[in-house]
Parts: structure tokens; sequence; C-alpha cells
């Protein structure tokens, strides 16, 4: 092993922390929840929990925690998916595939818009609680 | 990519000798058998401090936390959890109380880690999730950014204290070796944590290693030594092989060694193993038993800091006063002396053991109230009986009582009610636990630990010892009272280092604290609690119903009966084991 100098202990450093950001206990802001029941699964759901974190990693959001829930009953429209961010509406997204899991991390998660053709819903909060739990 | 879903598993010693590794390796087979290795990371950490409740799985990002889990949960966790991402609500903690289980644990409501900040977070054999936790990132700003004297100066402004128990200024310490001219100077680290049932300064070095050689080093740099020790004892041999692995890495990163990234300044750490010796835990003794002497302390001044190892400048600091270091530097003396009393700033890290539902590891501000730390942090007595004292200090300590259960735990208000902070052991107790039992409990420890160097401890460790057995046999007179504090004090003023000084200490605080329990075994010849055998009689009453159960367990079958008639003890033969009283479905055996 070299040594390190300076610059390479802030490189090593930079670097390990995004592969920890999703392990740290620093307070998150918001977070996505998939649908993995079998119907999500089989829906697709793997691969669009992978184009999240793919995404999410490309456009270096580290604030925001992904989260895999069971079936939330509504297996007509799965993959489904929850996102809960500040500032923006709780929004239940139905029939997303990778390429709309990509846009939801563009638009959604960056607060800068709403992917409208695949929202199925956007509860009240008495419906869901927040947190989706 | 990255994972998906991050399983923790306590590796702390208390969680591995459950069957931790054993559950490890089942969740690693059975990671491996679904095929989800790229996943799914799992993560061998260091001691979460709910260390009763072990062994402790977490789950990230749900932050499910799993308690008692086992090797056979493995599948489950793994095909439930998380392939379906369903939570598993039979393994989470249910809280005494309360009718649902949650991952809303009050154990760690009114925690608040500086010392255990990676503990339970990384893995302490990987220096990379160190680096990423910000490691190693003081010492750069010190190497990079400051001169020795500007780490000093915050060092000694945070207002930090020695952990070891006496709570004296680190930077005060650190200012008198800086300012000694000497061709070497050393730093050491004292890991020869010996108080019973405390395991803080383990699971410190079990769970976060480089933060200790991370601020060696920086003591290094400011008081300029170039070589560290490490005196840690033998029966240690987790925190032992991480911190040989820690140092391995460090240096090959060339983070200890020659020209630490690349700059001029070079340090290095060695460990020393002691053999367990409780007196090796004074600086002085620890010292000489670094140089291969015998361990036994000299008298002060001079001070290690000023004439230490081999006769040089030597700072020695305890293991978790080492891992406040890091944290000063990064946050700075400002934030750290917000936490904390007008007089003890930052945190402090207490073994939580004894008749309390949560023990466990937990660091809380200075200045938390007993009271938070018994019924919030540690869910209260378990047995429901009434909080009677809790000893902090170990052998060195004394007794808080119900009266203090509010006062504000700092060095001096602990001082103030005839206690010490110690290096963190607490130790509660109901009305059931006699008080001279306890006592003679620390004092058979002292004696037995006692170098046997200058006569007050030798001889007046061993003089209390006696009196303390005989009150405890009943065969105790009224004098007794007196000669304990007579030679306690003597004990005190007389002794020549901190082992002998403070022995006394447990005897001095039950005597003023628990008088009346001492004059009740003295005068009325009962043990009030029902601790001390030799003044206990256990007979049978009426409500007997000859069921036999008694007889059948009692070791030295003292107990004779007919079936289905009532029992008598043979009191002359009875070994007062008290196996009989347990056993006893009918209440119909009496103790007193």
């Amino acid at each position: 092993m070299k040594k390190l100098t300076l610059d390479d202990l802030r490189a090593l450093r930079n670097s390990k922390k995004k592969a920890m950001s999703q392990r740290d206990g620093e307070a998150k802001s918001g977070e996505v929840v998939i649908g993995m029941g079998t119907c999500g699964i089989a829906a697709g759901a793997k691969s669009v929990f992978d184009a999240f974190l793919d995404e999410m990693e490309k456009l270096e959001i580290t604030n925001i925690v992904i989260k895999q829930t069971g079936c939330m009953g509504l297996c007509f429209s799965e993959p489904t998916v929850e996102v809960a961010t500040e500032n923006m509406p709780h929004v239940v997204y139905g029939n997303v595939d990778e390429e709309t899991a990509r846009r939801i991390v563009r638009d959604h998660l960056t607060g800068t818009a709403l992917v409208s053709d695949h929202i199925f819903d956007k509860p009240s909060m008495d419906i869901i609680e927040k947190g989706g739990k | 990519m990255a994972y998906k879903n991050y399983i923790l598993v306590c590796a702390g010693t208390a969680c591995e000798s459950n069957k931790g590794k054993a559950l490890y390796d089942a969740l690693e087979k059975e990671i491996t058998e679904a095929g989800i290795e790229t996943e799914v990371q799992l993560v061998k950490t260091g001691c979460f401090g709910f260390c009763g409740e072990g062994p402790i799985v977490k789950i990230l990002p749900e932050e499910n936390f799993y308690v008692k889990v086992g090797p056979k949960d493995a599948k489950e966790i793994i095909n439930e959890q998380i392939i379906k991402g369903r939570t598993i609500k039979r393994l989470l903690y249910k809280e005494p109380g309360k009718d649902s289980p949650s991952d809303d644990i009050g154990f760690y409501h009114k925690q608040f880690r500086i010392v255990l900040r990676n503990c339970a977070v990384i893995n302490p054999e990987i220096i990379d999730e160190y680096i990423a936790r910000d490691g190693y990132g003081a010492l750069e700003k010190a190497l990079f950014d400051m001169t020795p004297d500007d780490v000093l100066e915050e060092i000694k402004a945070s207002g930090l204290r020695g952990r070891g128990g006496a709570g004296f200024p680190t930077g005060t310490k650190w200012g008198f070796s800086k300012a000694v001219e000497a061709d070497q100077k050393y730093v050491v680290c004292n890991a020869d944590e010996g108080d019973p049932g405390a395991y803080m300064d383990r699971s410190v070095l079990e769970g976060d290693p480089h933060t200790v050689l991370e601020a060696m080093a920086i003591a290094g740099y400011t008081i300029g030594a170039s070589k560290g020790y490490i005196y840690i004892r033998a029966e240690y041999p987790l925190a032992i092989d991480r911190l040989n692995l820690a140092i391995k890495q460090a240096k090959e990163y060339g983070l200890l060694g020659d020209e630490i990234l690349g700059t001029d300044f070079s340090f290095d750490i060695e460990l020393r193993l002691g053999a367990g010796a409780f007196v090796c835990g004074e600086e002085t003794a620890l010292l000489a038993s670094i140089e291969g002497k015998r361990g036994m302390p000299v008298p002060r001044p001079p001070f290690p800091a000023v004439k230490g190892l081999w006769g040089k400048p030597t700072v020695i600091n305890n293991v978790e006063t080492w891992a406040n270091i890091p944290v000063v530097l990064l946050k700075g003396s400002k934030w750290f002396s917000n936490i904390g009393t007008a007089t003890s700033k930052g945190t402090k890290v207490f073994a939580l053991t004894g008749k309390i539902n949560n023990t466990g590891l937990i660091e809380v501000p200075m200045g938390t109230t007993l009271r938070e730390i018994i019924y919030d942090i540690g869910g209260g007595i378990d047995s429901g009986k009434p909080f009677k004292a809790a000893q902090t200090g170990g052998p060195s300590g004394g007794c808080i009582t119900p009266e203090f259960l509010d006062t504000p735990i700092d060095y001096e208000s602990l001082h103030a009610i005839g206690s010490m902070m110690g290096s963190g052991g607490m130790i509660v107790m109901d009305e059931d636990d006699c008080m001279i039992d306890v006592t003679k409990f620390y004092l058979e420890f002292t004696v037995d630990e006692s170098c046997g160097k200058c006569a007050p401890c030798r001889i007046g460790g061993r003089s209390c010892y006696n009196i303390l057995d005989r009150i405890s046999k009943g065969q105790g007179e009224p004098e007794d009272v007196q000669k304990l504090k007579d030679i306690g004090q003597a004990m005190r003023k007389a002794s020549l280092c901190g082992l002998g000084q403070t022995a006394s200490n447990p005897v001095m605080s039950t005597l003023k604290y628990f008088e009346e329990e001492y004059r009740a075994h003295i005068e009325d010849k009962v043990c009030p609690a029902g601790k001390c055998k030799e003044m206990l009689t256990y007979t049978i009453n009426d409500k007997c119903i000859g069921c036999t159960a008694c007889a059948r367990v009692c070791p030295v079958n003292c107990i004779d009966g007919e079936v289905k008639k009532p029992h008598t003890i043979d009191q002359k033969e009875c070994i007062k084991c008290g196996q009989c009283f347990s056993t006893c479905k009918f209440n119909a055996i009496d103790k007193g």
C-alpha cells in the first residue's frame, strides 16, 4: 500500500463518504418507499429500485433514503413508489418503470416538479401516515 | 452501486459471547444462498450499548432495531426483512410496561454520543469506514492548519477533563509536558480498565480503535513526542486484536509511522499488555510496568507529565479521554464546551449494571441526573422494588442515595456527596442489596489488588475487611463503626497512591448514608436486606403442603418430612443457600 498524501486522504474520504451515506446516522430530509411485495417484484420493482439508487448516485443526492415496503394493496398499478420529501406534496406514483424512476429522481427529488403522468394519488395525511408506516 | 440494505451486527465482546459470531456467519450464508450479495451489505460493528438485550442487529435504511437475535433468526431476517421489506415484529424490543414493540427505544432518547460516535456505525476492522466518518480529519487539521500551540489552546479551551476518574484538565496536563525540554517524550494510553463491572474503554477500543490512535498522534504532535504506548490488559483479547489491526492499517496508509501525510512529523504506537493488576491503572505503576518493572506506584510529584516513562515527559490519558480529542479539534472547543455543566464539559460514558431493566453502555451529557439515567435510560429497577443506591466509581467510589437522585452528575457534585465519577461503572441497587455486603466486596477487591508497598493500604485495607467480615457474620461490636472511620481516614491521608487513598471510600460512603444498616447488623444482629447468610435462618411455616420441592433442591439434604406433610429444616446442617426459599411455590418458607 502506498502511503497517503493529504490529497489522497481527502479523496479517499470523499469517495468513502458517498458509499456510506445511506448508512450514516445523519438526518435524512425525505424518503422514497418502493412497494416490494410479490406483485411489485413481479412487475419489476427490483430494477426500479436499482434505477433509483443509480440515478441518485449520479446526481449525488444523499439526503433521501430509499426504503422498501410490502404490498400497498394497489397491485394493479405496481410497481408503486411513495415519495415524501420536504417542500413537495406527498405523492404515490403508480406503474413506475426504470425510466419513470429516473424522472422522479431528476424532477421530484430535486424539488422542481412532479412526474404528473404517473401520479396515482396524493393521499391526505390522515389516510397514510407520514413515512408510509 | 450503493447497497439497498445494510445489516449491522454487533461484534462487541458481550454480543460475540452470546452467539454473535454464529449469527454473523448464518446471515452471511443466507445472503449467499439468496444470491443478494450485491444488494445487501453485512457490517460487523462495535458495541450498540444495549448489551442486556444482545446480540443486536440493526437494519438500515429501515432503522429496524432487533434484539436478542440468534443464528436461527438469520433466515427470517433475509427472507422477510431484506427480500420482502417486512418488519419482523417479534424481534423488536418491547419496553417494559408498553403494549407493543417498536424501534423507538427510550434507552437512546437521552443519550448523546461523542465518544461512542462510531461504535455501532462503522466496521472497526476497516480503516476506510473510519476515514469516511471524518476519521483522521482532526490529525490532518492539526498537522496542516494548526501549530502545536494552537492545538494545546483548543484542548484547554474545550474544558476537557480526564475521564479516568480524577478529572484533571487534559489541556493543562499536555501543557506541562510541552513546556519541558527533552530529547524524547512519550504519549501513553491507559487502557488498564479494572473496575468490577466497567467496560467503557473496552467497548471504545473494540468499536472504534482508530480514534484512539488518531488522538495519540495529535498529542504527539502537540507536545513533541514521536512514540506512543497503549497499555492494555491481556484480558481484552478482542480489543487487542482490533488495535493491532488498526495500527497495521494506519501504518500502511502512512497515518502512523515516519513522515505522516508527507509532513516531517513522525509518530509510532506500540501495545504493551498488562497482566491485569488493578494497581497498574495508577499512572506511575503503569509506567513502571511498561518499563518492565514490577507495577508499583511511586510518590508524586514529580508527575509523569514532567518525568514519566524512562524519566522523560509523558502524557498519559485514559481511553475515553483520547476518544474525545478528535471531536474537540474537528467541531471546535466552543461546540464542545457548550455541552455539560460549568466545570465538567462534554459527555460521560457509563456502564450501567445491577438491578436495572436496560443494562448496557450509555453516554450522556455531563449534568444529566441519576434519575434520568436510571428511570429514563435504564428503564427503572427491574425487580420493581424501591431504588436504594447507585454505586459509582467502583472500588474507589461511593454510593448515591435516593435523596440525590436529582443531583446533576459531574465531577464536583459527585465528590460533594462522597462518591466520585470514577471511570464510569454504575451499579444500581435495590432494597435486597446489603450495603455491608457490597462494601465487603469492594474491600476484598482492593485488598487483593493492593501492591503492598505502603502500610496504610496494605494493613488498613485488610483490617477494614476483617471488621466488615465480622459484622456480616453477626459478630460485630459497637465500637467497630468508629474503628472503620478511623482506619478509613488514616488510609485516605497516608496511602502512597490513589488505590490506597480511595480504597476506604466505599466504607466511608456507606457509613455516612447507611449507618442504620451497620447498627442493625451490629446491635440487632440482623441483615435488613437478607443478604448476609450467617445472620439468616430459613424456617418452614404452616403453609407447607409437603410437596417435597424444597427437599429435592436442598444441596445438603437438610430438609426432612413425609410427602404431603409439613417439612422441617435442620438448622445445624443448613448452609443458607436460599434454594428452598426460591423454589417454594406456597410461600411456606420464612427468611429472617
